[in-house]
């Protein structure tokens, strides 16, 4: 099947305009005829089935935490980007879809970008409208901090938590409708397939994690809002049950799977501690407005660090590398997220790693609390010498911008980041690659969509900070509720899908096939123990840093490693009840066919971009030596695969992509 | 590295009468979350055919609200301000006896082990936890209304309550004063949210009584053992609130 991305002609700021005026419309009175199934209620998830029950369609929502209050998106820290230019330094629309566009490296397509940003700005009336808290300005108007990789300030916020600020608003949206009897919601639910009939998507299959009991689901349109899949590599910021099973069961049912590879491996999480780690923690990027990152420039230093016999704080100035500021002068410690990751990266793999690992940097806030310090000195009228009264004020000021984040670092580490520097790693944190969708967000199966995380849309290669949350809720809140109208208005005659069809009855055995062969597989390993030995193969070889050799050794490696656990997979308790070992499995499943996808769709894309480094794609000489390099003449494209059977016989698809409204540059960071 | 027995609550599921049975557990690591310490006994289970022990948990970095876990007699466990999964093992000491239970309370039936059914709290915000208004986008324009920044500080900190229900599991009477509370401040503090603020108090507060949880007696427990510090005030907020709509009724 060739891939229609159903981008509309036209100019690119009247595309969407245009288009809405002329998609079909489902008239209220049918739209009471129509089911549609959203599964994943985060931010994607929970703003489409909240608006989608408010338009007049019957909504069935399903999440399998205990509550829809619960899904990932509630741990975003940092904020939301809106095109509002309240700040009135220059911001707009374009600006904000430009650079969009060159933080994903030019690997995302124009239209749908520009569509985000135009709609971004009312994501923000609509959530002040529903009681979301954003952080104000003493006067009562909306306050704004700024990102990694731009030059305005156009992101809004709620302290650190403006993920769960945002999602409590959606949910509160989605209260409404549950009360109103317009969505019927699902918690505790997990999906395990796709059920189309007559090749359209009308339903799905699900597994009661309470009971075990499995469902058949039907709908006249299915929508995925089910977030990404970095927990391929184990370990990640992600929630412990965030997995790629929707989106692997949809991609098994025919929609493509796309750009796989790119991967954001967020610079500044907290480093692992040991084997018994079951997650990683992000210390949020606005971090990075006041942190400076340095490893000492001696060996003889790192290793008295690491004996404990020198405290960091103690090393001179002279003896610090603040690696960052040295590579990139005009961006220094601000520069976006895959430079970061790699730079330190590089730092650690020379040996220069702070901790018994060698696997951490410092992110250090001294000569920040120094600078606040002196400046609140000197408005108060107070001592500017008096170095132990500005360490104190310094720390005051420090404290109310970050205080949320030091106090979750000292709960993890048990050490005092207002005293000594921060230690930090870059750790998985989001998947820009994802299902691919067209224009109306809807997969290469008809009638099944995918938004959010979920799908690869926006962010191309690489995500900006505060663009996540952004584009869960313009998918959710703006585009998807208009574009399914047109699909939807050809369903209004149809009637009720039945669930008694072979199409149901076949996915539903496949289903309990699946379930039966893992409680009753005499197995000798733990779920856990095939999942950390995939996440190691991930994270060695398809992390941050990729070569021919590496990612060779990686398909092979995931392959047997696939073969063992359905040979060998130990799973207690029976189908019938709760039982959380039988859940994960059928996602580590999952995740072992993905594995294998993704490092196959690294080893295509012969150039590094933005998350993607290959290590044979570098510039070799100039000012940018040893930098990613971009071949835009052989992969300016969408790499959608068709699965075949093994992921080894997926099949390519490629949407080229085209720049009509920006010129493709070289990223440039120095 | 550290010795430790648990003292842990099985319960095969609803029906199931449950019971505390001991385990032992080696080489725990102090920079080992608790949850991490769960991890290390299950796969123990596991590979001595044992069943695992159940427990609610996802983000395991304090925000979804998911684990619930009252350990020695405390919701969240012996440390302030922190989920369960932010609780670290350096908390404890070689030898120590750990008693691990469910939150209990009526409105919070046992489904398996560890796990509760909160659904009790999401039928309290269906009630009216919301404001209502489309989010179709053809609102007015944000900065349109103004916010006073301290009612605005205060409506954020009301809605950092993360639903996990240790205030509920911490009270004597299993009050559920302060989560529905902090969601009637969230909105009765700003603007926006004052238009339908009458209905809101009502109807949460009936739906609350519904549910069987208790009243409040202001022993203060539950601000104590809140992992996001949720103060008291926002229970006397919600009276104030109640009384007002009561008496316009």
């Amino acid at each position: 099947m060739a891939l229609d991305s159903k981008v509309p002609k036209g100019p690119i700021k009247d595309k969407w305009t245009n288009y809405k005026n002329k998609i079909d419309l489902v008239n209220p009175a049918n739209k009471r005829n129509i089911d549609v199934i959203v599964v994943g209620t985060g931010l994607a998830g929970g703003s489409a089935a909240a608006t989608l029950a408010e338009l007049g369609y019957n909504v069935k929502a399903f999440c399998f935490q205990d509550s829809p209050r619960r899904a990932h998106s509630i741990a975003a820290q940092g904020g939301i980007n809106a095109a509002k230019n309240y700040q009135g330094d220059g911001d707009s629309t374009y600006r904000l879809f430009y650079d969009t566009v060159k933080g994903g490296d030019y690997r995302s397509r124009e239209a749908n970008v520009y569509r985000l940003a135009e709609v971004s700005a009312n994501i923000i009336d609509q959530c002040v409208a529903q009681g979301v808290p954003f952080a104000r300005e003493y006067g009562g108007l909306l306050d704004n901090r700024s990102f990694g990789g731009v030059l305005v300030s156009r992101t809004f916020y709620a302290a650190g938590q403006t993920g769960q600020q945002l999602l409590l608003g959606a949910y509160s949206a989605m209260n409404r409708q549950i009360g109103r009897g317009k969505i019927k919601m699902y918690n505790r639910h997990e999906m395990l397939d796709v059920v189309k009939v007559d090749g359209k998507a009308r339903g799905i299959i699900t597994r009661n994690l309470i009971t075990g009991e499995i469902e058949r689901h039907s709908a006249h349109a299915v929508v995925l809002g089910t977030g990404g899949y970095g927990n391929v590599f184990f370990l990640s910021t992600n929630a412990m049950g965030s997995n790629v099973t929707a989106a692997w069961k949809a991609h098994k049912r025919g929609a493509y799977f796309a750009n796989p590879c790119y991967t954001q491996i967020h610079p500044t999480c907290i480093p692992v501690s040991g084997d018994h780690q079951s997650k990683l923690t992000l210390m949020s990027e606005s971090l990075r407005n006041d942190g400076r990152i340095w490893v000492p420039k001696h060996m003889k230093d790192v290793e008295a660090i690491k004996a404990g016999t020198l405290k960091p704080k103690d090393l001179a100035e002279e003896d610090r590398d603040y690696y960052l500021e040295r590579r990139y002068p005009a961006f220094g410690n601000l520069v976006p997220r895959d430079v970061a990751s790699r730079a330190a990266k590089e730092r650690c793999d020379a040996g220069f790693g702070v901790n018994a690992t060698g696997e951490a940097v410092f992110l250090d806030f001294a000569s920040a609390i120094q600078r606040y310090g002196k400046e609140q000195a000197h408005v108060k009228g107070l001592n500017e010498n008096d170095a132990a009264l500005v360490t104190k004020l310094g720390q005051e000021v420090v404290k109310n911008k970050y205080g949320n984040l030091f106090q979750m670092y000292e709960k993890i580490v048990d050490q005092d980041p207002y005293n000594t520097p921060m230690m930090i790693y870059p750790a998985v944190h989001y998947t820009m690659g994802g299902i691919w969708v067209d224009y109306n967000l809807m997969t290469t199966v008809p009638g099944l969509y995918c938004i959010g995380e979920a799908n690869f849309s926006d962010h191309g290669a690489n995500r900006l900070g505060a663009s996540a949350l952004m584009q869960g809720l313009a998918d959710g809140y703006f585009v998807l509720p208009y574009t399914i109208g047109d699909y939807l208005s050809n369903d209004i005659r149809t009637g009720p899908i039945s669930t008694e069809s072979k199409e149901f009855e076949e996915a539903e055995k496949e289903v309990r096939e699946k379930l039966n062969f893992f409680v009753t597989n005499e197995g000798k390993h733990s779920v856990d123990y095939f999942h950390k030995r995939l996440g190691k193969i991930m994270w060695n070889k398809v992390g941050m840093s990729r070569n021919v050799q590496g990612l060779t050794e990686a398909i092979s490696e995931i392959k047997a490693l696939r073969e063992q656990f359905w040979k060998e997979v130990k799973v207690p308790g029976t189908n019938e009840e709760y039982n959380e070992e039988l859940a994960k499995a059928g996602r580590v499943a999952d995740f072992l066919e993905l594995g294998e996808l993704f490092a196959k769709d690294a080893l295509n894309r012969e150039e590094s971009c933005g998350g993607h480094f290959r290590e044979d794609s570098v510039e070799l000489d100039g000012e940018q030596k040893g930098e990613a390099l971009r071949d835009d003449e052989n992969f300016a494209y969408v790499a959608a695969w068709e699965y075949k059977g093994e992921p080894s016989d997926a099949v390519l698809h490629k949407e080229q992509l085209e720049f009509n409204d920006i010129e493709l540059k070289q990223r440039s960071y120095k | 590295m550290m010795n430790l027995t648990l003292k842990i609550w099985r319960q095969k599921n609803a029906s199931d009468k449950g019971s505390m049975v001991d385990y032992k557990v080696s080489d725990i690591s102090p920079d080992m979350s608790f949850l991490e310490m769960l991890d290390v006994l299950n796969e123990q289970l596991i590979n001595n055919n044992e069943e695992p022990v159940a427990f609610d948990h996802d983000c395991r970095e304090g925000i979804c609200g998911m684990c619930s876990l009252y350990i020695n007699g405390e919701a969240h466990g012996p440390d302030r301000g922190v989920t369960t999964c932010q609780l670290h093992m350096r908390m404890f000491k070689d030898g120590d006896t750990i008693t691990i239970e469910p939150f209990r309370a009526t409105a919070f039936p046992v489904v398996k082990d560890l796990i509760v059914d909160r659904s009790s709290f999401d039928r309290i915000q269906h009630a009216g936890g919301f404001i209502s208004v489309n989010t179709s986008g053809n609102t007015i324009d944000a900065n349109a209304i103004p916010v006073n920044k301290h009612d605005a500080d205060k409506a954020f900190e009301a809605a950092t309550c993360i639903g996990c229900g240790a205030c509920v599991a911490s009270c004597k009477n299993s009050s559920a004063m302060l989560f529905v509370g902090a969601k009637v401040s969230q909105f009765a503090l700003l603007p926006q949210g004052k238009v339908e603020a009458t209905d809101r108090v009502l109807n949460m507060v009936k739906q609350m009584d519904e549910e069987g949880f208790g009243n409040c007696t202001n022993t203060g427990a539950c601000e104590v053992e809140c992992p996001k510090g949720i103060s008291l005030e926002n229970i006397a907020r919600m009276n104030r609130e109640y009384l007002a709509a009561s008496l316009k009724g």
